[in-house]
């Protein structure tokens, strides 16, 4: 340590960075927010080589590196089963909801692949294997947060 | 492969705040002490790697701001934005590109910025951001997965953090030393269940760096040169539902291809020591699965029998791993520098016995979304 710094310290340089975004969904996300939007249903769309449903949609099918087809659009949901659960204990500002609160990963019936969102109520009976119910907001704007949460059944 | 080698490495000490030097700093640190490490100077070093993540360092383009601090100048430098393991990787096809030797430095200061805000723009801004997951509650889905599956407990996840924090007493660079036991794991704070504060890695400033060499310039080394006898690194899908998170599919993927490369039959008893990449304890029973050290749902067992403790058969993180210093990005190469040090017998009290080969492990992404692994050898 230079000598000087015994009567000094190391000064801190405080910032932020916020940078604005306007990313475009797309064409297939455009599909399916509106359908979370206008009709309160969640919309996947499968692959018409392996037989794999996606959800969110997708433009191809990665596996099959594969055009999902446009008759490949289907509802699925609005229920499915907890794959996989964490009872968040910490608030985040980031975060939609108050601690407590759960991120669950749920295969929609219908689809093929986990779809993530949030628990907010009856965190108890929460667990890998329970059925859950999507929960749509009233005011829907066309976002992923147009599904409010997902209620245990 | 050509032969290729390690002959130099350099690790900072890793800790919560270096409030006395900015990252520049420890790049300059860790560069001078690799090459001192080589005994090289700047003109025995053929090209630079640098390895930095724009949103950590608060700077687009971060790796330019290194570049002197890198012993770059003047030189052939590029830059990896992922775990230090494939800036090593980028680093040794450079060397077998021609480049004869390649210095690759990563550097993290977890300190200076939100952990919880970086963490969470690695996620999709439709579909995922907006939910508020970060690494830790990502994570702790993925155990939720891991363990449901296998009927892992919560204790069994604790011993890791056990043993590794407790290796960390022989770890000079090692930024949380601690003797605690399972029961301190189960009683800290919970974070997002089941993961408690002490299944945790902690945020850490650091750096760390390697110079690869082909055989030519290795032989020029002030060491004995470690020879890179397998490296390869596989990437599963981006969406964390796409993907199956109770099996590590991508790290059995980079295993088979780096034993493959190293002519690794039976890794359980041809690797003398591992180092991987443990960000959570259950990480570790998971990685230990995926690199076949045992069989899926095996991790558990294998670590409560003591296996992987130093002194059992292949003792896993002797420098306390992951979960003891976390500098983002660093801590890929600082496994790749321990596995090196195990393999020169210079890992003082943490050395393991007459290890000839060992094998150090990284990852990137969620949940450990890509995977790279290394085998070095000592002949
Ligand atoms: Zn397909």
């Amino acid at each position: 340590m230079a000598s000087w710094l015994e009567n000094e310290e190391i000064l801190t340089r405080k910032g932020q960075i916020a940078m604005p975004y306007a990313w475009s969904v797309g064409e297939v996300g455009s599909r399916f927010l509106v359908g979370l939007r206008d009709e309160k249903r969640i919309l996947g769309n499968r692959c018409d080589k392996c037989g794999a449903t996606y959800v969110p949609p997708r433009k191809n099918c990665g596996v099959c590196f594969h055009d999902l087809p446009d008759d490949g659009w289907r509802e699925v949901g609005p229920e499915g089963v907890v794959t996989s659960c964490t009872v968040v204990r910490e608030d985040s500002p980031l975060a939609p909801a108050k601690a407590p609160f759960a991120y669950v990963i749920v295969k929609l019936d219908g689809a093929d692949v986990g779809f993530m969102h949030v628990v907010r109520d009856n965190l108890e009976k929460l667990a890998v294997g329970v059925r859950v119910a999507a929960r749509f907001r009233e005011a829907r704007e066309g976002s992923i947060l147009d599904i409010d949460s997902f209620v245990i059944l | 492969m050509e032969k290729a080698a390690i002959v130099g490495i350099g690790q900072t000490k890793y800790e919560r705040r270096k409030s006395g030097e900015i990252y520049y700093d420890l790049v300059y640190e860790v560069t001078t002490r690799a090459m001192e490490d080589a005994g090289y100077t700047l003109d025995d070093i053929g090209d630079v790697i640098t390895v930095s993540n724009d949103f950590w360092d608060g700077r687009t383009i971060s790796c330019m701001a290194v570049q002197e601090a890198a012993g770059a100048h003047d030189k052939n430098v590029s830059t990896v934005e992922g775990d230090g393991t494939l800036g090593a990787l980028y680093g040794l096809m450079r060397v077998l590109g021609g480049s004869g030797t390649t210095l690759i430095v990563a550097h993290s200061k977890g300190s200076e910025g939100d952990p919880r805000v970086i963490t969470n723009a690695m996620f999709d801004p439709v579909y995922h951001r907006s939910l508020g997951l970060d690494a830790v509650s990502s994570s702790a889905l993925q155990a939720s997965a891991y363990m449901s599956r296998y009927g892992v407990t919560e204790e069994q996840c604790a011993l890791v953090s056990v043993k590794n924090h407790k290796n960390a007493k022989n770890n000079p660079f090692a930024q949380l030393p601690m003797d605690i036991t399972v029961a301190d794991v189960m009683k800290s704070r919970k974070i997002a269940d089941p993961l408690k504060l002490l299944d945790c890695s902690p945020v850490s400033d650091g750096a760390a760096a390697i110079i690869i060499a082909d055989e030519k310039h290795a032989r020029k080394a002030r060491k004995k040169p470690v020879w890179i006898k397998g490296a390869a690194h596989c990437a599963d899908a981006y969406f964390l539902g796409d993907r199956n998170l109770a099996e590590a599919a991508s790290l059995r993927e980079a295993a088979k291809k780096a034993y493959a490369m190293a002519g690794i039959g039976n890794p359980a008893k041809e690797i003398d020591v591992a180092e991987l990449y443990d960000a959570f304890g259950y990480m570790e029973l998971m990685w230990l699965e995926g690199l076949g050290f045992c069989d899926p749902g095996g991790g558990a067992g294998m670590t409560e029998s003591g296996k992987t403790a130093m002194g059992g058969p292949i003792p896993v993180n002797p420098s306390g791993g992951v979960l003891s210093a976390h500098a983002v990005l660093a801590a890929g190469l600082a496994r790749i520098a321990e596995a090196v040090l195990q393999l020169r017998g210079e890992a003082g009290s943490r050395q393991v016995d007459g290890a000839r080969t060992s094998l150090a492990h990284g990852i990137n992404g969620p949940c450990g979304q890509s995977h790279c692994v290394w085998v070095l050898g000592k002949d």
